[in-house]
């Protein structure tokens, strides 16, 4: 787009760039709005740069913390089915040992078939002690379990993966309240990040979920995962715009060191297609 | 925003009465309504922008105007396209004539091919044959256990083998298979990414050796656009037979459907509509046609 003006042709194809990345249509217009605005009072060399730069600018911005002065720093790990919380948790427990503190997982999906050998095969590899229950067992007694074994133990870090479920059943999203009420009788100020974990490869629905799990518990973060692949993630952008909620990392594969700290520049070069 | 088309469309409609038949023009705001909705619905843009087209030289021919309830007149040819993109009144059909039957099913990394798997297994078992499932995941922490848990469940058995090597377990799934008369064998395999050559290659092996009568992509309804990315790239190494959509309880419109439909011109088959393992129904098209409008 180097040395292009910002005419209805330039605009359709921006347009069809982010909506091809999964921003969605409104707020793809809206940014586009602003990149008009901006553009009468600064004329750009390149108006995919100065739509980069805007972007960027926009995203609400709060990295996680490493290094956490509570203790025990409690995750809690939440999202739709299949979208990589558990694998995720991994990705977060060699982070976190990576930086001296000591972890332990909480096997709070009592419910998919093998989930909880999932997690204990990851706590296997990475030297990670996890605390779990039989399956079908009540998941927020793990969640209290793992607490009161960090808090005797004197761990740093207790991260808690939680069944994969839809937002639109409200049942199990009533469970999950009852994960969070049953941390915080245990540790009053925990979940102290509570993290939505939201497939890179998801369309418009991903706006809806965000909604309806930052209404159930509130959502501190968010981790879009599998940008190994070509989908760019754009919904997140979206949701940040309209749900003020941080983007914090980004999965990159299905291995332990698989994970990037969220970085807006690198994600929207990619979003637009913007070689670095 | 459930009813927000039907309203959209009426209003675009109305300032138009009067005016005779309906031309290019004058045809816009509806057209451009439509194609809000299907982007909002994650159908892919380029499916989007083809499809409103021959929605627009349909609706131009058949003098909608004219009509008491021109909106609705509109909103039913855009139905009917919809439909007839999906596969019209085409019935949902498997190609498990050969004995025992191979079911492959592949996608990328979550989208729900293991749980279907064992859907598969129980339909099939609900009709009165004998399944086997072969655990061909090999890569994912505990994905063997997964199948062997849902096979369990379900009493099917589950071929495990060595549990190290893919190919190797379903060449010896095969033997298992004939010795012991099942007749319909399912695949389950690793979720993987459709650019990362080494796994795509080890799924042409798969095929290679086992000839599936049925190689079926299981696709997450709540995908977005990259959707077609992926479906035309497992189409071109595997010819698929069809497509399994997923987690279609949810509330995800679904335009994938269209979408994948549209760019591989293969069928869906089934749908995914829960976790559990009777969460499965066939496929079939009117069903999904407002879903995807938005209606
Ligand atoms: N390519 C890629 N695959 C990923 C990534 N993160 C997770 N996966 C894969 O996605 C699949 C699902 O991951 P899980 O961690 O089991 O997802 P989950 O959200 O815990 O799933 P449920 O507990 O069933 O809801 C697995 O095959 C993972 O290996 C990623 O960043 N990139
Ligand atoms: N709500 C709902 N969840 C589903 C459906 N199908 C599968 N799931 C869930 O989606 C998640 C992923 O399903 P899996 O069967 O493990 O997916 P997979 O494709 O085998 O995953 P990988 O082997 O890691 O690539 C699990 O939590 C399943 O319970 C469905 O139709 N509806
Ligand atoms: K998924
Ligand atoms: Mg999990
Ligand atoms: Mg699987």
């Amino acid at each position: 787009f180097s040395g292009r003006i910002l005419d209805e042709d330039v605009l359709e194809e921006l347009e069809e760039i982010m909506i091809l990345s999964d921003v969605g249509v409104e707020s793809t217009k809206d940014i586009l709005e602003k990149l008009k605005e901006r553009y009468k009072k600064e004329k750009s060399e390149d108006p995919l740069l100065l739509l980069r730069d805007i972007m960027v600018e926009h995203l609400d911005n709060k990295p996680l913390n490493l290094n956490p002065d509570k203790k025990p720093f409690v995750i809690l790990v939440v999202g739709v089915n299949g979208t990589g919380k558990t694998t995720t948790i991994a990705k977060l427990g060699k982070l976190y040992k990576e930086k001296g503190k000591d972890v332990v997982f909480a096997a709070g999906d009592t419910f998919r078939a093998a989930a909880i050998e999932q997690l204990k095969e990851w706590g296997k590899r990475l030297n990670i002690n996890v605390i779990a229950h039989s399956h079908g067992s009540d998941a927020a007694a793990v969640a209290y379990d793992a607490l009161n074994h960090a808090i005797s133990k004197n761990k740093d870090v207790v991260i808690i993966d939680t069944a994969g479920r839809l937002h639109t059943k409200s049942n199990l999203m009533e469970e999950l309240k009852k994960i969070k009420r049953v941390i915080q009788k245990v540790i009053p100020d925990a979940p102290h990040e509570i993290l939505l974990v939201l497939d890179g490869t998801t369309g418009q629905n991903g706006i809806i979920q965000a909604k309806v799990f930052k209404e159930a518990i509130d959502l501190s973060g968010i981790a879009i995962t599998k940008l190994d692949g070509t989908a760019k993630g754009g919904i997140a952008f979206a949701i940040n715009q309209e749900l003020k909620i941080p983007i914090k990392l980004i999965g990159v594969g299905e291995k332990a060191e698989d994970l990037q700290i969220f970085d807006p520049e690198m994600y929207c070069n990619a979003l637009l297609g913007i070689e670095e | 925003m459930f009813d927000s088309i039907q309203k959209k469309l009426s209003k675009a409609f109305k300032s138009l009465k009067g005016q005779g038949k309906l031309s290019e023009k004058n045809i816009k705001d509806a057209v451009k309504t439509v194609k809000m909705s299907l982007l909002e619905a994650d159908v892919n843009y380029k499916v989007v922008k083809e499809f409103v087209e021959k929605v627009k030289e349909k609706a131009l021919g058949k003098e909608v105007l004219e009509s008491l309830t021109p909106d609705q007149e509109f909103i039913r040819i855009v139905r009917d396209e919809l439909i007839e993109l999906m596969g019209g009144n085409e019935k949902p059909k498997l190609n498990i004539s050969r004995r025992p039957a191979y079911i492959m099913l592949v996608g990328l990394q979550g989208s729900g091919k293991t749980t279907h798997a064992a859907k598969l297994a129980k339909y099939f078992k609900k009709q009165g044959k004998a399944p086997l499932l072969v655990a061909a995941d090999t890569y994912r922490p505990a994905a063997i256990d997964q199948l062997v848990q849902l096979g369990k469940q379900i009493e099917v058995p589950v071929f495990t083998g060595d549990r190290k090597n893919a190919i190797n377990i379903v060449k010896e799934a095969m033997d298992h298979a004939e010795k012991l008369v099942h007749d319909i064998v399912i695949l389950d395999t690793a979720g993987r990414l459709h650019i990362d050559e080494n796994m795509m290659q080890e799924l042409e092996e798969i095929k290679k050796i086992t000839q599936p009568d049925e190689i079926l992509m299981v696709v997450d309804a709540m995908i977005g656009q990259d959707a077609v990315n992926s479906a035309k790239e497992f189409n071109n190494r595997l010819e698929l037979d069809g497509f399994i959509i997923s987690k279609l309880d949810g509330d995800a419109r679904g335009g994938v459907i269209i979408s994948i439909r549209q760019v591989t011109q293969k069928p869906i088959k089934f749908v995914g509509v829960g976790e559990k393992v009777d969460d499965l129904e066939l496929f079939y098209p009117e069903r999904y046609a407002s879903r995807i409008l938005g209606m």
